[in-house]
């Protein structure tokens, strides 16, 4: 991956670190940050390795190990919460069959939680990657993976 | 220019996104098209409606007819009734929110309504990706009218509004900018705080999906007033839609002359750039905000000094939130006075929640300071969702305080917030019914602090651990009675030697539930 290129297409660099970490994790197939990628970052913007890494695992949207082709993030906050998240999340391990925070054995899906994703309207509400998904019901749920599963095969 | 006999006004935002707008359009298009009417109507894609939770909404014009559910096989019947045949669709119209536009001026009180908003009012009128639009909406005219007074004038007059943040503390807004002002520095910086993680909230994300321009004419009006010369959006990582609306407005504004160098030939240079988030709530606090703009963990730093002194890289900066910089222009355009005559005597303008729950009609609306969630749950809600018993309501997200059934006629401002417990904060209302399982939310409730608790301080990393492994003892029956008050034992102390707010918070809801439910809370412990 072209790194440099990556972190050029910001002004000032030290001021999008982040940004810049999105945008590798995001051109990396199994979205998560390799070791060599960090590497690479600290030696162009001359940040110690040890504060990158510092920085990559406090959020929770990066990822140091490899995850799965499509991230589902569900949200469990209070509004979601109140209409039903609970049964969306045991019909999606049930569905996946993996538990929170896993990935599937295909490296398809990795199921994992989030804060409140914004669309409250429509709860309970979870993200395949950057589309949303609101007004979740048990049938909808699978309808969703079966077509990401389409997609994928 | 061609004149057309139809707009059609596409409500865009994530959650019509979600619901197949794009589809629709689409077939919109080649309805008009085989029909040969491309040239009599026009498809407009607005923001947001305000419409939540009814699947792809739109409004047709002169008529002013609202559309709700639409999908690709709708749109033949839609476009033979409504446009051809000059009938409504039955079946899918529905009921504007005529109320959600309305803003009563509290001087009138023979209680007449005047159509006025302040924060929403071009959101799902205008096109957000036509900066032409907005200008003729009197826009970047507040900014024009900054540049030819003093900066200290224009602090003046936001002092004068009476404007106080609303991103959740509400400190007073004119006295903020007055402070980075006066402060000592070579670069100032503001920062637009568009984090939006509070649970429940996004009345953000549709201001700068329905209206990027009005939060970038409030930045810029703050940069020529504090003396910065660089502004910065913080969008959290999560709202794809924001930031790309955002980003488009910005080089929109650039390309006429509105923001960048030498705005309106005034010599004032003012640049706004984006910057995101990873997923972090405590990042919404304006200090770790900073850190994370900085690439460091959002750790919350110690305050003073504060941020008007030395903020991002040291520097004098100024933190608002979305929603307060889109008050700005309209303050500027309007006038001091026009912004009192909205809510109450401390509680100036207008403030806009977003309503959830078991309620039939959730979604954003903007209402006057003061008024009452009865009236909010009856007049805006559609009333408690299948006529079940309203239990209990929380305020300002999951930090926020609780209103049980005797606080429902508290006017909501800021001046009565802390003799009832409670805080605007965010904005979020979350109402319970009757079938609500208390000790399930309590535990919900204090998920959120364990999971976003930073970790750099003591009694809030092993705080809310603790209270959250005590509550799931209160709620499947392992715990026993006296963990109660262990848990508001240790939200007390968090309260008193946590280093942020974010640890300070969880007293509030948590006094709030054992105020009202003790004894279901402990009904499954002995
Ligand atoms: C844990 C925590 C989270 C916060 N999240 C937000 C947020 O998402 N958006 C926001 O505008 N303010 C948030 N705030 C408040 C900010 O620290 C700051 O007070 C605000 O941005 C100032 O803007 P205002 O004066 O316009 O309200 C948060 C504060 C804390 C302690
Ligand atoms: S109170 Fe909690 S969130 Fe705030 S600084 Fe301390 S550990 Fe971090």
């Amino acid at each position: 991956m072209d790194i440099k290129a990556i972190i050029s297409k910001y002004d000032p660099p030290e001021e999008n670190l982040i940004p810049i970490l999105h945008d590798i994790q995001e051109a990396t197939e199994l979205k998560y940050l390799k070791d060599e990628d960090l590497v690479a970052v600290a030696d162009y913007m001359n940040i110690p390795l040890s504060e990158i890494h510092g920085t990559v695992t406090f959020y929770s949207m990066f990822s140091r190990t490899p995850r799965g082709r499509h991230i589902i993030r569900v949200c469990e906050s209070a509004p979601c919460h109140l209409m039903g998240a609970t049964t969306i999340i045991q019909a999606l391990e049930a569905i996946l069959g993996i538990k929170v925070g896993e990935t599937t054995k295909d490296k398809n899906f990795t199921l994992e939680l989030t804060a409140c994703l914004g669309i409250c309207a429509v709860a309970p509400a979870m993200m395949i990657d950057s589309e949303m998904h609101g007004n979740l019901t048990l049938e909808k749920v699978k309808e969703i993976i079966d077509g990401y599963r389409k997609e994928v095969s | 220019m061609a004149l057309y006999r139809s707009h059609i006004l596409l409500g865009i935002d994530a959650e019509t996104i979600m619901a197949g707008v794009n589809e629709v359009k689409k077939a919109i298009f080649t309805e008009l098209e085989n029909r040969g009417l491309d040239n009599e109507v026009k498809v407009v894609e607005t923001g947001t409606l305000g419409i939540a939770g009814r699947g792809v909404v739109m409004v047709i014009y002169p008529e002013g007819v609202y559309y709700a559910g639409l999908t690709v096989d709708a749109i033949p019947a839609l476009i033979e009734e409504h446009i051809v045949k000059g009938r409504t669709l039955k079946s899918h119209q529905i009921t504007p929110p005529v109320k959600a536009q309305r803003v009563s001026l509290a001087s009138d009180r023979r209680g007449t309504e005047i159509k006025e908003r302040i924060v929403l009012k071009n959101v799902g009128r205008i096109d957000p990706e036509n900066i032409q639009e907005y200008i003729a909406a009197d826009g970047y005219e507040g900014l024009g009218k900054a540049l030819s007074i003093q900066p200290k004038e224009v602090i003046d007059l936001i002092k004068a509004s009476n404007l106080k943040g609303r991103g959740g503390a509400g400190f007073p807004t004119g006295l903020k900018w007055s402070f980075t002002a006066s402060a000592k520095g070579d670069q100032k910086y503001v920062i637009c705080n568009a984090d939006e993680g509070e649970p429940g909230t996004f009345k953000d994300r549709l201001i700068m999906e329905g209206d990027p321009h009005k939060v970038l004419e409030g930045m810029a009006i703050c940069g020529y007033a504090v003396g910065a010369t660089i502004g910065i959006i913080y969008i959290r990582g999560e709202y794809a839609l924001s930031i790309k609306n955002i980003k488009k407005a910005i080089a929109d504004a650039k390309k006429l002359g509105l923001l960048g160098k030498n705005i309106f030939g005034s010599g004032f240079d003012f640049d706004v750039r984006v910057n995101l988030g990873a997923g972090a709530y405590v990042c919404g606090e304006e200090t770790a905000l900073i850190e994370s703009i900085e690439g460091h963990r959002g750790n919350p730093r110690k305050k003073p000094p504060f941020p008007a002194n030395a903020g991002l890289w040291q520097k004098p900066t100024n933190v608002n939130n979305v929603e307060t910089f889109a008050n700005i222009g309209p303050i500027l355009l309007n006038g001091a006075d026009w912004f009192k005559n909205f809510g109450t005597k401390d509680s100036a303008g207008t403030k806009v929640y977003t309503l959830l729950g078991h309620i039939n009609t959730p979604g954003l609306i903007e209402v006057p300071m003061g008024i009452t969630l009865r009236q909010i749950i009856s007049d805006f809600g559609g009333g408690m969702l299948g006529g079940k018993k309203f239990k209990l309501a929380q305020i300002g997200g999951t930090a926020g305080g609780i209103l049980g059934p005797d606080l429902l006629d508290v006017p909501l401002c800021y001046e009565n917030m802390a003799e009832y417990s409670l805080v605007l904060g965010s904005g979020a209302i979350l109402v319970m019914d009757e079938t609500t399982d208390t000790r399930a939310i309590l535990t919900c409730f204090l998920k959120f602090f364990k999971h976003e608790s930073c970790g750099q301080c003591v009694p809030c990393r092993l705080g809310s651990k603790k209270m959250l492994d005590l509550s799931r003892g209160l709620e499947n029956g392992t715990g026993k009675k006296e963990d109660l008050d262990l848990i508001i034992e240790i939200a007390d102390s968090m309260f008193k030697a946590s280093l942020c707010p974010l640890g300070q918070s969880p007293i509030l809801p948590i006094k709030g539930m054992v105020k009202y439910f003790k004894d279901e809370l402990l009904a499954k412990v002995s």
